[in-house]
């Protein structure tokens, strides 16, 4: 995955990812009009699909809205890169396939506007920019598996045809 | 290994002795809750699962309350597919309009909760029932229509902290000071991940409804669950909820604990958060300068009817100020009728707030008191993010039921002590 990198700060909460104004819909593409509207108005017009979030600790603090994630996967995010996530938007990122990647030195050295290319697989970050590497905190097993599935809904869907 | 309260409730329902942080397990769940936002999304979810049934149809409560009464009609038809859900499942806690409250108000009220249960709720301020000694944990929807489908949720053992509280509760300073000043100190993500123990001679004297409050905003600072031990308080409160049969859990004296704070809070002033983040607080005597146009009291925070006596005894025979607006909401039906039976409901009109039916309403910009650009509200909710009450050049200030009610009088924030 290819794309450009937007910067956002440290505690990036869910009400600045998508409004509660919006919530009276679950519509995937109706919420990911309104991803990061209040922190910033343009940035829905301005990212391209593909394109990368990269922000600072405690990302998607606040409300468990599964909305959030929801809503940065609509828009066409490829994965939020961050110094650490909140514990229910990890949760619900993993749950609904929106790749995270935990890295504080990609978080910190990555610049708004640098080229990143990203392997989850294997979890390396490159910033083409400015040529470095880095690698993301691997995931538990069990949570991989879950990824690997595309989500906690089709792990299910396997794992309870099997039993 | 000596356990925490957390720790002994997740190795349970894990069906093991023992559990320690970081460890992975799957554990059953005794109730699984969802709102008007959040089902929505978790039923299609379940329903791509594929199962003919939910886990068990009596501990699954659907409670539509964040748009309620409808406040537009995809709010209508939101709550529409969870009353279609509950009747094709036979889903018994389905509670609307006419018996609704804010969720984590309703709930332990009606008796759903007891020491020992594990909760999870796709609802962040689920960790309210920590209040009564349960594990309870905020989820989003997916894990919700996990839980539905399974009865199950996988967890990762939580590290723990734990907060003592000594001294002696000032006056005016209430619950709600306590937690935003636990939040002011360690953060907003001081407790990510963690489970965080509330103990010491001030909890021990706290109401059970103040315990409630500060369980409530565990999460504020990051935290996966905020838990206290079953007292003589607790009892009573359960039996007068008709709980019966639970066990008596406490963390043992030798548990560990990633940290420990203790603070005295006797020279403490209630606190107000500023915008934008619950851990902006500030001693109310810094911050009177404040002119507000909006107070707020209700939310699953202090909608109590503690919180509404508080309230009555500042507003009562006093006006509010012509340049604010004050709305209160009652977070149940059994709490707005309790205000009517002891004459709250008149004080408070009298006064010239608005009442609202219970909701979450403005708590999280939804509806019944939203703010226009450059507009400032205090309020008793538990959060003050950008945009959260409205307008995203608006600002909300946290604070206690008493700085709420005499800033609404004062027209800008103030102490009860000051008015
Ligand atoms: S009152 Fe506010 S915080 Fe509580 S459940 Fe409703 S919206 Fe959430």
């Amino acid at each position: 995955m290819k794309g450009k990198a937007w910067k956002f700060g440290n505690n990036i909460d869910t009400d600045l990812i998508i409004p509660a104004r919006y919530l009276n819909t679950s519509d995937p593409d109706e919420l990911a009009k309104y991803a990061m509207l209040d922190a910033d108005p343009e940035w829905v017009d301005k990212m391209k699909k593909g394109d990368f979030i990269v922000a600072g600790e405690n990302f998607g603090c606040g409300s468990s809205r599964e909305h959030a994630p929801i809503a940065l996967k609509a828009a066409g995010v490829s994965a939020v890169i961050a110094k650490s996530f909140a514990r229910i938007f990890y949760r619900n990122a993993i749950n609904i396939g929106l790749p995270i990647m935990e890295s504080p030195e990609a978080a910190e050295e990555i610049k708004e506007g640098d080229e990143v290319e990203v392997d989850i697989t294997s979890g390396t970050i490159k910033d083409l920019t400015t040529g470095q590497t880095y690698k993301a905190q691997p995931f538990p097993k069990f949570m991989q598996k879950i990824i690997d599935q595309g989500g906690l809904i089709n792990y299910l869907k396997a794992t309870l045809k099997t039993a | 290994m000596p356990q925490t309260i957390s720790q002994k409730i997740l190795a349970k329902h894990a069906g093991k002795k023992e559990v320690q942080p970081g460890e992975l397990i799957n554990c059953k769940v005794d109730l699984v809750l969802g709102n008007d936002i959040t089902a929505p999304t978790a039923i299609k979810e379940f329903e791509r699962i594929g199962v003919k049934k939910v886990f068990d149809k009596k501990k699954i409560y659907l409670v539509p309350d964040h748009f309620t009464p409808a406040k537009d009609i995809k709010s209508a038809e939101q709550v529409k597919m969870m009353r279609h859900f509950a009747h094709k499942y036979g889903i018994v806690n389905f509670f609307e309009i006419g018996c609704m409250g804010v969720e984590h108000a309703l709930l332990p009220e009606m008796g759903a909760i007891k020491p020992g249960d594990l909760v999870i709720g796709a609802d962040s301020h689920t960790c309210t029932y920590g209040a009564l000694g349960a594990f309870s944990t905020g989820v989003g929807s997916t894990d919700m229509a996990a839980g539905m489908a399974t009865g199950e949720v996988w967890f990762k053992v939580p590290e723990q902290l734990k907060f003592i509280f000594k001294g002696k509760l000032p006056k005016w300073v209430e619950a709600k000071d306590l937690i935003l000043y636990t939040i002011g100190q360690i953060g907003v993500d001081g407790a990510r991940y963690m489970s965080m123990e509330f103990t010491g001679p001030v909890i021990d004297k706290l109401t059970v409804e103040g315990r409630l409050t500060m369980a409530n905003m565990a999460i504020e600072a990051g935290g996966k669950n905020g838990i206290f031990g079953v007292d003589e308080k607790t009892q009573k409160y359960l039996h007068n909820v008709r709980v019966t049969r639970y066990p008596l859990l406490y963390s043992d004296p030798d548990a560990e604990y990633k940290q420990v704070y203790t603070w005295d809070i006797s020279k403490i002033e209630p606190q107000v958060s500023f915008p934008h983040l619950p851990s902006n607080t500030k001693p109310v005597s810094k911050c009177s300068h404040v002119k507000i146009d909006q107070s707020v009291i209700g939310s699953c925070t202090n909608g109590r009817i503690e919180d509404m006596r508080i309230a009555a005894k500042i507003l009562k025979g006093k006006k509010v100020h012509p340049g604010v607006r004050l709305i209160i909401l009652p977070a149940t039906q059994k709490i707005e009728l309790a205000m009517i039976k002891e004459g709250l409901t008149e004080i408070f009109i009298k006064a010239g707030a608005a009442v609202s039916t219970p909701t979450c309403g403005p708590c999280l910009g939804g509806h019944m008191g939203i703010l226009a650009e450059g507009e400032r509200s205090i309020a008793t909710t538990n959060r003050n993010f950008v945009g959260r009450m409205g307008h995203p050049k608006s600002e909300v200030y946290l604070s206690n039921v008493a700085v709420a009610a005499a800033s609404a009088i004062a027209g800008h924030i103030v102490s009860p002590e000051d008015l």
